[in-house]
């Protein structure tokens, strides 16, 4: 599982900056049959998780409704250079995260 | 009589809300009025596995009045709760785009939850070309 996040390059103190993030990940919704007709247990993913230096600013509880490799697009505000962590946990316990920084001029 | 009056089905959208299961289970039974709230989402969808949604909410953003948060419900889809997105002043902008997955032609609703414990929404009817399959193999 790998994921992928898009900041720009750098960015004016107390600018709001557009944060994309894209993990690849099935969404298994559990609703669907294999070939010999047994379910497909569900495994999705229920919680990513964004934080700046520490700090968390997006939190999204997420279910089967969200599309196979989860995309979201939000905002938040650039205060200091730093990193952007992102997790996530699925059904089966798995926990990926990836990071980006961002440089943040005066 | 009122009771009477009250429970026919023409005479306001937010009675039939208010009833909604799913929605009550995000405002805890609180006043909902379609205000501030703009959810995006295409009239026709061919595909139903992936819908681009965005929602976008009128706030300052600032440290006293911000949306906490921002919660997706389906109409028809078997888990209506879809997503709940936590926000704050850290956020600049109460705006926010994903896709989801519709299994059906439906109504979709995006409630945004104030930091006053307010709560605002807007909805949206796609029809779906294709359905997320339910039992597709």
């Amino acid at each position: 599982m790998s994921a992928r996040i898009q900041l720009p390059a750098e960015a004016r103190r107390g600018e709001i900056i557009e944060v994309r993030v894209l993990i690849q990940h099935p969404m298994e919704t559990g609703y669907r049959f294999n070939d010999s007709g047994t379910p497909i247990p569900r495994n999705v993913i229920h919680t990513i998780l964004c934080a700046y230096n520490g700090t968390e600013v997006l939190r999204a509880e997420i279910s089967s409704g969200i599309a196979a490799n989860p995309y979201l697009q939000f905002f938040m505000v650039a205060e200091s250079s730093g990193e952007l962590l992102l997790t996530w946990i699925d059904d089966e316990g798995v926990r990926g995260t990836e990071r980006q920084s961002l440089i943040v001029r005066e | 009589m009122f009771a009477g009056l009250c429970s026919l089905p023409s005479l306001s959208r937010a009675q039939s809300q208010v009833s909604d299961p799913a929605i009550v289970a995000v405002t805890k039974g609180a006043r909902l009025v379609r205000e501030r709230v703009k959810l995006e989402m295409p009239v026709i969808a061919e595909n139903g596995n992936a819908v681009p949604l965005k929602v976008s909410v009128t706030s300052p953003m600032s440290a006293t009045d911000y949306v906490k948060a921002i919660h997706l419900v389906s109409d028809r889809n078997p888990v209506r709760n879809m997503a709940s997105f936590n926000l704050g002043p850290y956020s600049g902008r109460a705006e926010l785009s994903t896709r989801v997955r519709l299994a059906g032609s439906q109504n979709v609703t995006a409630i945004a939850e104030m930091s006053d414990g307010s709560f605002w929404m807007d909805r949206t009817h796609v029809q779906v070309t294709l359905s997320a399959c339910l039992d597709e193999s």
